[in-house]
């Protein structure tokens, strides 16, 4: 078994060995590099859609990253490159949308929904409380308890031990 | 009432978004150059390295982009679909021959036939990333003032040509 799983992490290095391999500088500038797969990973491969730019194999993805390589050797910030991108491709390229117009609703569905749903669960709660809410017997009640209770004592207890279970 | 009433909103609101989640294709990602000014390119023609295509001059036509390949599988699906309808001579079809090489192009129009009235010669796929193409083939519908009124995604059927494409063109020429 040991092994088995000794294989299987050597197998495991060698294919990220071999992934990083792939990805590997093609203009030599490390920092450059760097900075490329960095942007390149928070943008998505538009063909393969659930890879990033960074991870994709794919030929649309391999123009991206020279395209994005091109542009931050002429000097344009991270920033500048992204809206380049987005003039062209649209908010979809982003892994992380913006926060405006209708993705606005989008970042903040979540939150509402918890919020309302938390809301609906106190709600409901406090109101089965009320519902359930211990009244003090009236005199006449506690009369007719209390004649009921000598007539079987045997079952008294069981009743009040089941009435003091109740939340 | 409420009771019932409640759940019945969510399930119909959530009902809603799925049909509608399910009609979407994911793999067509709208573009944001719809209702913008087509990009401006002055490339080389294909078939005539001497002269030059570009946007500015076909100013008050309605015109086609069609962005293909030697080398895309769907263009040739669509191929006799546009060689067809460049016939009937309703719109004039451009094409913008992307990451080719000008041989493989020029074998492909004399081998397939030529439905476009001139070819920019994209070889580095430049005006292709500022139209935002990432799939070939893609048409783009361009009006009188240069404005895309339309991009369609794939290569073009004949129902797409008579019922996505050709409604717009003649709204277009009005």
């Amino acid at each position: 078994m040991k092994q088995f799983f000794a294989v299987l992490l050597m197998l495991f290095a060698w294919s990220v060995h071999a992934y990083a391999k792939e990805a590997e500088p093609v203009m030599g500038n490390e920092a450059l590099q760097e900075r490329v797969m960095t942007l390149a990973g928070e943008l998505r491969c538009l063909v393969c859609q659930g890879e990033s730019l960074a991870e994709s194999h794919s030929d649309f993805a391999k123009d991206m990253l020279s395209k994005i390589r091109a542009l931050i050797e002429q000097g344009k910030t991270n920033q500048e490159v992204k809206d380049y991108l987005v003039a062209r491709y649209g908010d979809f390229i982003l892994y992380r949308p913006p926060f405006s117009g209708i993705t606005a609703y989008i970042w903040v569905a979540p939150f509402v929904l918890a919020v309302a749903g938390a809301g609906l669960l106190i709600f409901n709660i406090r109101r089965r409380r009320e519902r359930v809410k211990v009244t003090p017997l009236s005199a006449e009640e506690q009369a007719r308890v209390n004649s009921l209770l000598k007539e079987d004592t045997g079952d008294s207890k069981a009743v009040m031990a089941s009435e003091g279970d109740r939340p | 009432m409420m009771r019932f009433l409640i759940p019945l909103v969510v399930f119909v609101v959530l009902v809603g978004f799925l049909w509608k989640g399910l009609a979407l294709d994911p793999s067509e990602v709208p573009t944001p150059l719809l209702n913008k000014p087509a990009p401006a390119f002055k490339l080389q023609e294909l078939q005539n390295a001497s002269q030059t295509l570009s946007p500015a001059n076909l100013r008050g036509k309605v015109w086609l982009l069609n962005v293909w390949a030697s080398w895309c599988v769907s263009c040739r699906e669509e191929h006799p679909v546009l060689l067809r309808y460049s016939r009937s001579g309703e719109v004039p079809i451009y094409g913008l021959n992307y990451k080719d090489t000008r041989d493989d192009a020029l074998r492909w129009l004399q081998q397939f036939g030529n439905p476009y009235v001139a070819n920019g010669f994209d070889t580095d796929g430049q005006v292709g990333i500022d139209y935002g193409v990432y799939g070939v083939p893609e048409t783009y519908v361009i009006d009188r003032q240069g404005v895309i009124r339309h991009k369609h995604i794939g290569p073009i059927t004949d129902a797409v040509w008579q019922d996505e494409i050709m409604p717009i063109v003649r709204k277009l020429k009005g």
